[in-house]
């Protein structure tokens, strides 16, 4: 098969590899996800675009399983994605048969992350428009891990993280107001981070949850709605306590 | 999954993607299939040359404080001995032991670069690697060369996360989890031995003398063996050599020359 030779991704004149400055902008566009570290579970929420009448969602899932204890969310080109998360899952079966063991999230997002990386430094080929949120259990240790990637192949591990439309925003709001959580109060902070930048609701929202015991969960539409409105009445409350003490000067 | 070829590939980097249609596996080079007019036919005489080499007496078992592991040092060519005083016993890292058998040179290379395998895995991992993940990859590089002549008897026994381990790995690709292997032309003598005195808990005092008692018994019937009895223990903190008996002077140990009396004796007989 006759080979490329010649690179599409190369240096600007002031150090910049523009195509992966591109191929960051693309993720921009794309879709909101963040992701939340707790002691004992790691949750994933994604901005899912109003689905058309006809489409049936479910095929149209944006968190995936890489393998029984890994998972996967991103934001930018889609179907870079599904070419991205296919070798993963292939990377994560022939790790179990090459060492007979489950692969580490460490060792996967080295992975996604390096491959990433290749299509940087490769004849005709362009950057992935991609950065993912890799979450998941160790197979030794039992403890939770969050990892970011990018378009450039760089990747390092979270707390919390957002990537895609407005992320910046979602990162501040996680960064006021993270503390370490567990169970269901983790599922409410991604949920929180996720109401600042997207419409409230079920429809608009997917969420899943790992756990070490359960492995993946995709929350459905009226648990999202339930815990929708569990937020927006504690802002309410919250508000209310603000006004109250006021009250009394005015009279 | 991907063959392991890191030994065939020239320094230079792949331009371009790997054919990307095919989903992560690239076409692997391979060696150059010789000319003849009967391939299997010379398969066959590759394999036979070589077969008669595992002239040797290997063992290694599993018990309550480790695994232990022992060998003798006799390089055979037929009917001569061209070495007392070869090392089976191969230092992969300071917690795993292999034992060789087969071709010497193909054993103590791939044993290395097992080694070196392990090691990049704990570099890349922070953590070290699993017995079975080693002795895994091992197996799958033989895998590779199947049919191709290399000539590999070995286990592969090393302290882990999990406890003691201990794994045969051949060339034809087998790989093989158990707690008692002897591999070698004097096995038969010495699993003899190994399978009559073996308990789980023993001492490593106790499971030493009867690995070295094993060895020492196949050196006694297989005139491919000989040499020195090594033993060596593999426990929490890594393996050890505990000992390096000539097997000649084991014999005169476990059986000791007694004085006899005498049944006849010579007498000078007077001129006549």
């Amino acid at each position: 098969m006759a080979r490329y030779d010649r690179a599409i991704t190369v240096f600007s004149p002031d150090g910049h590899l523009f195509q992966v400055e591109y191929a960051l902008e693309a993720v921009r566009k794309g879709n909101a996800a963040v992701g939340v570290r707790g002691t004992d579970n790691v949750v994933l929420g994604v901005e899912k675009k109003s689905a058309a009448k006809l489409q049936d969602s479910r095929s149209a899932r944006k968190i995936v399983s890489l393998d029984n204890h890994v998972a996967l969310a991103c934001a930018g080109l889609k179907a870079d994605a599904r070419v991205l998360i296919n070798r993963a899952r292939i990377e994560c079966q022939s790790h179990r048969l090459t060492v007979e063991d489950p692969v580490t999230v460490e060792y996967i997002t080295r992975y996604i992350a390096g491959l990433q990386q290749k299509y940087t430094q490769s004849g005709g080929v362009r950057p992935f428009g991609l950065s993912t949120l890799i979450v998941g259990f160790d197979p030794y240790s039992g403890v939770p891990s969050l990892y970011q990637t990018d378009p450039s192949g760089t990747f390092s591990a979270w707390k919390a993280n957002a990537t895609g439309r407005n992320s910046n925003s979602m990162r501040e709001f996680l960064e006021k107001n993270y503390k370490e959580t567990s169970g269901q109060e983790t599922v409410k902070l991604a949920i929180c981070a996720l109401l600042e930048v997207v419409e409230s609701g079920g429809k608009t929202i997917e969420v899943a949850v790992m756990t070490k015991e359960h492995g993946l969960r995709q929350l459905e539409e009226a648990e999202i709605d339930a815990i929708v409105a569990e937020i927006e009445a504690e802002k309410v409350a919250a508000e209310a306590a603000k006004k109250a003490p006021a009250a009394p000067k005015e009279t | 999954m991907k063959l392991d070829t890191s030994g065939l590939e020239s320094a230079a980097p792949v331009w371009g993607a790997p054919s990307e249609l095919v989903d992560g596996f690239s076409a692997a080079p391979s060696f150059e299939v010789p000319n003849t007019t009967d391939f299997d036919g010379f398969q066959k005489e590759a394999i036979q040359m070589v077969k008669p080499a595992k002239g040797t007496t290997t063992l290694a078992f599993i018990f309550k404080e480790g695994v232990m592991v022992a060998a003798d040092s006799r390089a055979s060519m037929g009917g001569y001995i061209s070495s007392q005083s070869v090392k089976k016993i191969i230092e992969i890292n300071p917690y795993m032991l292999g034992t060789m058998a087969g071709g010497a040179a193909d054993c103590q290379f791939w044993h290395r670069n097992l080694g070196i395998k392990c090691r990049l895995h704990e570099l890349a991992n922070k953590r070290r690697i699993s017995v079975t993940g080693a002795s895994k990859l091992l197996a799958n590089i033989l895998y590779s060369y199947r049919g191709m002549g290399l000539s590999v008897g070995t286990m592969i026994a090393g302290w882990d996360e999990t406890g003691p381990g201990l794994y045969y790995v051949d060339s034809e690709g087998g790989r093989l989890k158990g707690m008692r292997f002897s591999v070698g032309s004097g096995s038969p003598y010495a699993y003899g031995v190994l399978d009559n005195g073996y308990r789980y808990d023993m001492s490593v005092e106790e499971a030493a003398e009867l690995a070295r008692r094993a060895i020492y018994h196949a050196t006694f019937r297989d005139g491919a063996s000989g040499g020195v009895a090594s033993v060596y223990y593999v426990g929490p903190n890594g393996w050890k050599k505990l000992s390096g008996d000539d097997v000649g002077e084991l014999h005169y140990k476990y059986y000791p020359v007694m004085p006899s009396t005498v049944e006849q004796e010579m007498v000078e007989v007077a001129g006549a």
